[in-house]
């Protein structure tokens, strides 16, 4: 038991569950018994879209310093609104709409990678300006009119079983999958390694563009899987609907244990930090805190996450 | 004129961890003197110099200058106080400034209005009084400037005076990008400082260069000072086996061996460009050995080689399957966030993979093998990569390239820090992974290691200048090619 507890210590997505326990039970002296569950079945709801990018952004993360996806907002937008103006409405397009938003991720993806391979541009300074250039497209393609998500979609995104979203069982799925890959495969070790040496990297036999491509498309892939369901959610694609998820996406892997220096991530801790995220904001709702305040508190939780991980290391 | 004395050192040592890279050295430079250092890569010359020009601190010994005892630490602004300057090998301009902005970083007393005009005037002035005729001017941005132009740049800096007279002048292979006219006008201008009083101390792989400038001849040996003369007393021959390590010579079992170059069975392959350049060839089961002196495009040759793995075409020709052992463990080789065995396995998961999983038994497995096989003092593979001293850390990397099943393993100079017993153990395995069928290149900075190789290549300025079957290999044929191809030609 001892070995267990000890082994459990050194997991970096300890801290991320213990605040989010934490974060639940000091809104629970608010709302009371029955208002924490409530609470509980939003956080899962809402943790669900974010983890969906946040994966894709850990791997990018993890390739090592200077590699982010700033692009994730605009590539939900794009998959969002393209999927949904698909469909048009028709349950009997759900699957073409999907297809649709993967396709446009993985077109963003490519995109990106070109930019950051072929011009040379740094990933922070390509994601973002492409992330104008998607933007855009979007806006181009449908003119910023909202088209209601089939019916079937609309549903299937918010059904519940036993109050846990059929959507957030699907996507701890996932988190399981991508777990094993990043832990298990050669694809996820190669990333790990060329996060904390990309010569040594090259060195040992890695492909390394070949990784690095293969992450910014799975990025892009997993935004615009988010931005598909998050239009079927919400009621349709909105031209802003990624918005929160640029900083969102980076945080929750801070938060979840991962290095910003690249190298060192791990998958469970996304969720920890998805949903402490969430019921943070609730809390400082249920507290009567403002906008502003709320802001801030995240910009410190991140700013003191990031500075307790650089000490840890050293 | 007096000969006062310009610098003295005592029984000075400076070790990097277990490397001990000077072991008492005694130096004693006097005015109006050009002092030639010559010595094999290794041999403490860069070390010494560095000590001398205050960016690195000896361990143990004393320091004196002008006739006084340093009493506290020796420094770089100390040295530049004294009138000491350094032309180091790594050019140290910046390259993204002008040409006079860079004298004022030297010259702290060029200051007020104007002083970008003064600094380029006193560097220029410098540069036509070295190198007539050079075409640089001071508003030229140093990163614009070919590399032979910025050596001039550099060289013409560490001469300039404003406020402090200048002493002494270390130059640290000044010639190697400058051409021989530049080499020449340099040589003559060194004689001419000195025959005003300052002094010199000359680092150069041109023999030539060095017996012709010189005074007096310094020769280093395994951080030590072998041989100090008057430049008259040598010649080209006796400075060389002054250099090399003539004992060994007596070594003969090159004459036994049996070239495996017969059987035509080419593993490696590079074409190379240019007319009488060498082509590179490494066969079956061969120990290819690449020589000369560090930097002259020995790893540049090994990392190309590692790029074209897999490629098939009439210049370039290499197996699928290659491994490389990284030398410089801390940017090439090591994961530091991995624990042993990981480090070890990396370039071994792809043949590990079981159902799209990499399999953790095997993995497992191979790490324990090689953890014996090649003796990593550790009590678990699962500990932290840094929890090995560096030499163990080097035989993880070893692990990591014989484990896999790479046909042919490149290896860049990969004995730094490793014990004797252990260079011995790796070298017998090494041996024996060739007779089994394996190709190894292997870049060395040691002699006594191309003595392992069944092959070599001497390299000189980025290109092959010579190669040798074991048979014909002895030292000072190495010297004489890695250090004489510019001066012949």
């Amino acid at each position: 038991m001892s070995t267990f507890l000890v082994k459990l210590r050194e997991q970096p997505w300890l801290w991320a569950f213990v605040g989010t326990i934490a974060m639940w039970l000091a809104t629970s002296l608010v709302t009371g018994a029955q208002g924490s569950g409530q609470v509980l079945s939003a956080a899962f709801s809402f943790a669900t879209f974010f983890v969906i990018v946040a994966i894709g952004q850990m791997f990018v993360i993890t390739l090592g310093p200077g590699n982010v996806d700033l692009s994730i907002p605009a590539c939900m937008t794009l998959a969002g609104t393209v999927a949904m103006k698909l469909m048009a409405g028709s349950d009997g397009m759900i699957l073409v709409g999907l297809l649709a938003a993967i396709g446009c991720g993985f077109a963003v993806g490519i995109f990106n990678f070109a930019l950051i391979r072929l011009l040379s541009i740094p990933p922070i300074i390509a994601t973002l300006s492409a992330s104008f250039l998607i933007q855009s497209s979007a806006i181009a393609y449908n003119r910023g009119l909202r088209v209601k998500p089939p019916a079937a979609l609309a549903e299937f995104t918010t059904t519940r079983i036993g109050g846990i979203p059929v959507l957030a069982i699907a996507v701890m799925l996932l988190a399981i999958v991508m777990h094993i890959v990043l832990t298990r495969t050669v694809y996820g070790r190669s990333v790990l390694a060329i996060g904390q040496n990309s010569k040594a990297a090259f060195l040992a036999g890695i492909r390394v563009e070949r990784i690095r491509f293969a992450t910014y498309v799975l990025s892009a892939v997993f935004a615009a899987t988010c931005g598909y369901f998050l239009a079927g959610f919400s009621g349709g694609a909105a031209l802003n609907m990624g918005e929160e998820y640029l900083l969102a996406s980076i945080a929750v892997v801070v938060i979840g244990g991962s290095s910003v220096a690249g190298g060192y991530s791990n998958v469970p801790g996304l969720w920890g930090a998805a949903l402490f995220l969430f019921l943070m904001v609730t809390m400082l709702n249920t507290f009567g805190a403002s906008a502003g305040l709320r802001l801030i508190m995240t910009g410190l939780i991140i700013i003191v996450v990031i500075t307790l991980a650089g000490g840890r290391k050293r | 004129m007096v000969h006062s004395e310009i610098v003295n050192l005592n029984g000075v040592e400076k070790s990097f961890g277990a490397v001990q890279a000077l072991g008492g050295v005694d130096l004693r430079i006097l005015a109006g003197e050009c002092v030639g250092l010559v010595g094999h890569n290794g041999a403490g010359k860069s070390t010494l110099m560095n000590i001398l020009a205050g960016t690195l601190v000896h361990d143990t010994g004393s320091i004196s200058i002008a006739g006084n005892l340093l009493p506290g630490r020796y420094s770089v602004p100390l040295a530049h106080q004294n009138g000491i300057r350094c032309v180091f090998q790594e050019l140290s301009l910046c390259p993204n400034l002008s040409v006079a902005e860079n004298a004022r970083v030297l010259h702290a007393s060029l200051r007020g209005f104007g002083w970008r005009k003064r600094a380029g005037a006193l560097l220029t002035g410098m540069l036509e009084d070295i190198f007539p005729a050079n075409g640089i001017v001071a508003s030229d941005i140093v990163g614009d400037l070919d590399i032979g132009r910025r050596q001039m740049v550099e060289i013409a800096r560490a001469f300039t005076v404003t406020d402090v007279p200048l002493h002494l002048v270390i130059l640290d292979e000044p010639t190697s990008s400058l051409d021989n006219v530049a080499a020449q006008q340099l040589m003559s201008f060194v004689r001419r400082f000195t025959a005003k009083g300052g002094s010199c101390i000359l680092i150069s792989h041109l023999l030539n260069e060095i017996l012709e400038t010189s005074d007096r001849i310094v020769v280093m040996r395994d951080g030590r000072i072998v041989d100090t003369r008057d430049a008259g007393s040598f010649d080209h021959q006796s400075l060389v086996g002054s250099m090399g390590s003539v004992a060994v010579e007596a070594d003969n079992d090159g004459a036994k061996f049996v070239s495996r170059r017969a059987d035509g069975d080419k593993t490696i392959s590079m074409g190379v460009e240019g007319a009488d350049a060498i082509p590179f060839a490494a066969h079956r089961g061969e120990i290819v050995g690449l020589a000369g002196l560090a930097g002259h495009g020995q790893t540049d040759m090994l990392v190309s080689i590692f790029a074209a793995r897999g490629i098939s075409v009439e210049a370039a020709h290499v197996p699928q399957r290659v491994a490389f052992v990284a030398g410089d463990r801390q940017t090439d080789g090591v994961f530091p966030l991995w624990s042993i065995a990981l480090n070890t396995t990396i370039s071994s998961i792809t043949s590990m993979v079981h159902r799209l999983l990499i399999d953790p038994q095997r993995e497992k497995q191979l790490a324990e093998t090689w953890r014996e096989k090649i003796a990593v003092r550790t009590p678990d593979v699962d500990n932290s990569i840094l929890s090995l001293s560096g030499g163990n850390q080097q035989k993880v990397l070893f692990a990591r390239a014989l484990g896999s099943n790479a046909d042919a393993i490149l290896m860049d100079d990969p004995m730094r820090g490793v014990d004797v017993g252990t260079k011995q153990d790796v070298y017998r395995m090494i041996r024996q992974e060739a007779d089994a069928g394996r190709t190894f290149v292997w870049y060395t900075t040691e002699m006594d290691e191309l003595r392992n190789c069944d092959h070599v290549y001497v390299f000189r300025d980025q290109e092959i200048v010579a190669e040798l079957a074991r048979a014909d290999l002895t030292e000072e044929r190495i010297l004489q090619s890695s250090f004489d191809q510019k001066a012949q030609s």
